[in-house]
């Protein structure tokens, strides 16, 4: 089976696409082809620059919109993200902490390096989370620590020894020149330098992770845009009752 | 503006008076104290510039050498090595990069190092003056061909010679203000890099050299588009009266400096935060800085509605610490910000009621409106509407300064595209209901007024719980944002030093004078 599918603007299959972008080039008949022959060149058919607008003396910007052949097969898609379908809602994350633990889970979480960005971490552990999903602080079964921002990678991992943790949650929102990766990968190094990198789980964050990346660099997984504490607070539950059933 | 909400003026009398009695304690001790950065701001207004070999900046070097002398005061040591070698100051900065020491001269004649340091404070002075009167000049001239509110966007590339063209390129597009944000990791550091910089992240280094790069380019466009253009950066952090100090030399307009900030979202010692704004501000007032502070801030971390009053009470304390360190008035740009849920019923009129209320409790303040940032998605086309809305309420209450937001936040820094689309989005909003304000009366006893009303009477009893406990204790306590900062620890306690009997800083005597205090 396959199952082709192309972007939809009002006609199935019409593949539809609109963009915007800069060009530095100055505005004016010139630029607006130059921006017309980008879009043939990647491909799209039937290319129009609908707006064209000076930024500066040397930059201009256009908004454009074009008809793509390309597709993709729906049905040889696979996912990965962190968590499956099923998504613990608050009563019922504490209900199979009670249930399959036994006992209260903690959770250490920080925005680490040099990142000044607690946004991220804030919505996942605050008492009162974000667009009405409660953060961890607010779960009966779960002990969470927010150290802030600006937490050393070692500090983190020593206080999370100190209380006991669980799981550490480690949240990136500044990504320019990669620094976040730099920075997670230092964590992981750091963890297995110390022989404890099986002792916790690891979990990485912020508006630009993904799990693919976060596995990648070694953490048990990543979550990124669109996550609330269920999802965190599900795949720490369902990954700590297999390590109790396989011990 | 005419008062719309009916705000009862004991009640904001009563919450000034709350402040005044908060901040006085404080205020002693910031008076018995010096820092190891301000000692350094002091030297850097005498003109002490340039690093060492391995980047070690020559303010440093000289705080170093001294130790626990430091309390003496630095420029001491450095107008008498002035005297006994002979040197020119930058003769004697270049020897110091060299290796040179000021600490272990013998110490001259008190009247020849009042003299010397009089020469220095007169080169500091006219410099400073001149800036002013050259920005006064320009604002004069072009007068009435800046925005109201200003419009203030932000570069962040990481790369001063790209801030210069994105910079460039924002106020040919109508922003009045320009912002080079700081790499993040600036706040923490206890020194002023030298020279120009092309790397960081999120930003990059706030230098002198980067200052002057930033101004001379913006400098350019002033006279091209007649509109004098307000260059902003960031007295906070570690290095707060340093970076005041080289905004002032260089001209800067604006500069985030605020009280509590440090202490709260960066972790600085409290002692050091309230030594190190109190010179800063000093600063700032004399060169005609106006000041942005950071209460936009409390509600990145808590709840826009509830926390509400936490905003309204560190105006009035950013006020009273501002006011008895020379800041007038104009030069006080209090923060606050559009930061509540979207989805909440009438959280439109929320916003607007405390717009309005902070315009009337402090009429001459150029209030500093800060766009949504913690519910601005992925969605950029529901962004766009969010920042439009935001744009309304500020025209509507007549905000002073107003930083722009971006469909983009959340996403990244600042395409130019976006900063494009941002401008025209307020100007369109701003243009076609310019004169609404005036037209418009709230409801008595409705909603608005109501609100407004609610605020500052939380606002009045948050003040006179931080009243009966002292502020460093309420800071010790969570009583901000949340967040528990003891008094012993935190970044940059081990550079506070108690000034000593003979303590001489002939530029902050001057500053006192000048300003009056």
């Amino acid at each position: 089976m396959t199952h082709i599918v192309r972007p939809y603007g009002d006609t199935l299959n019409d593949g539809a696409v609109q963009l915007s972008f800069t060009l530095p080039v100055p505005v004016g008949p010139r630029g607006r082809e130059a921006a017309r022959l980008f879009m043939e060149k990647l491909g799209f058919r039937h290319a129009e620059i609908v707006h064209a607008q000076a930024l500066s003396e040397g930059f201009s910007f256009y908004v454009a919109y074009g008809r793509t052949e390309v597709s993709v097969d729906y049905d040889e898609i696979h996912i990965e993200e962190a968590t499956g379908e099923k998504v613990y809602s608050m009563n019922e994350a504490c209900e199979a902490i009670r249930e399959k633990l036994g006992r209260k889970v903690v959770i250490v979480g920080a925005c680490t390096g040099f990142d000044a960005h607690t946004v991220g971490i804030d919505a996942i552990m605050n008492m009162k989370g974000y667009n009405h999903h409660y953060g961890l602080e607010r779960y009966q079964e779960v002990e969470a620590h927010n150290l802030g921002a600006q937490v050393p990678n070692e500090k983190l991992i020593d206080y999370a020894l100190k209380v006991g943790a669980d799981a550490i949650l480690v949240s990136q929102i500044v990504t320019q020149k990669d620094v976040h990766v730099q920075n997670m990968t230092e964590f992981i190094e750091l963890l297995q330098a110390r022989g404890l990198r099986e002792r916790f789980i690891v979990c990485a964050g912020g508006s630009r992770i993904s799990n693919k990346l976060a596995v990648e660099l070694g953490f048990d997984a990543g979550f990124g845009q669109g996550t609330y504490a269920e999802h965190v607070a599900t795949f720490i539950i369902d990954r700590l009752a297999e390590r109790q059933g396989r011990a | 503006m005419e008062p719309k909400l009916g705000l009862p003026p004991e009640r904001i009398a009563r919450a000034r008076k709350l402040a005044e009695q908060i901040v006085s304690p404080v205020q002693r001790f910031i008076d018995a104290h010096t820092t190891v950065t301000v000692e350094r701001a002091t030297l850097r207004l005498a003109g002490v510039d340039g690093a060492d070999a391995d980047g070690v900046p020559v303010p440093n070097l000289v705080v170093d050498q001294l130790k626990d002398r430091l309390e003496e005061g630095a420029l001491k040591y450095y107008v008498n090595a002035l005297v006994r070698t002979g040197e020119d100051v930058q003769g004697l900065n270049r020897r110091i990069a060299e290796g040179f020491r000021v600490d272990n001269l013998p110490m001259g004649d008190p009247e020849a190092l009042e003299a010397r340091a009089k020469q220095l404070v007169g080169a500091f002075a006219a410099r400073v003056k001149g800036n002013r009167s050259h920005r006064e000049a320009k604002l004069a001239k072009y007068h009435d061909r800046n925005h109201k509110p200003l419009l203030y966007v932000i570069v962040a590339t990481g790369n001063i010679h790209e801030d210069v063209k994105q910079a460039k390129a924002a106020a040919e597009q109508g922003a009045d203000v320009v912002a080079v944000i700081r790499t993040t990791a600036q706040s923490l550091l206890d020194y002023v890099p030298y020279g120009a910089t092309t790397e960081g992240f999120g930003g990059t280094y706030a230098t002198q050299e980067n200052f002057r790069i930033m101004r001379a380019a913006l400098d350019e466009v002033v006279d091209k588009q007649q509109r004098y253009i307000y260059l902003t950066n960031y007295a906070s952090g570690l290095c707060m009266p340093e970076i005041a100090a080289m905004g002032a030399l260089e001209r800067l307009d604006m500069m985030l400096n605020d009280s509590m900030y440090g202490i709260l979202f960066r972790d600085i010692n409290m002692y050091r935060t309230f030594v190190d704004q109190k010179f800063s501000r000093m600063i700032n007032a004399f060169a005609g800085v106006i000041i942005n502070t950071g209460e936009d801030n409390y509600l990145t971390t808590s709840d826009a509605v509830e926390k509400a009053y936490t905003v309204l009470a560190s105006q009035f304390l950013n006020e009273r610490f501002a006011t008895i360190a020379g800041l007038a008035p104009w030069q006080m740009g209090l923060g606050h910000a559009f930061e509540m849920d979207p989805t909440i019923p009438n959280g439109f009129l929320r916003e607007l009621a405390q717009a309005q209320m902070a315009r009337e409790i402090f009429p001459e303040a150029p209030l500093k409106y800060m766009p949504p940032t913690k519910f601005m998605t992925g969605d950029i086309f529901r962004g766009h509407v969010q920042d439009a809305l935001f744009n309304f309420v500020s025209q509507m209450t007549g905000q002073g300064i107003h930083l722009l937001g971006m469909l983009t936040e959340a996403i990244h820094t600042p395409f130019m595209q976006d900063r494009f689309l941002a401008l025209e989005n307020a100007k369109y909003v701003m243009n076609n209901m310019a004169d609404l304000g005036e037209e418009i009366a709230f409801k008595p006893g409705g909603r608005i007024v109501q609100r407004a009303h609610q605020v500052l009477e939380e606002t009045v009893q948050f003040l006179e719980s931080i009243e009966a406990v002292g502020l460093m204790d309420a800071i010790e306590q969570g009583l901000f944002a949340d967040i528990k900062r003891p008094r012993d620890m935190g970044k940059g306690l081990d550079g506070l030093r108690p000034k000593a009997a003979g303590y001489w800083n002939p530029f902050e005597q001057y500053l006192t004078r000048e300003l009056g205090l």
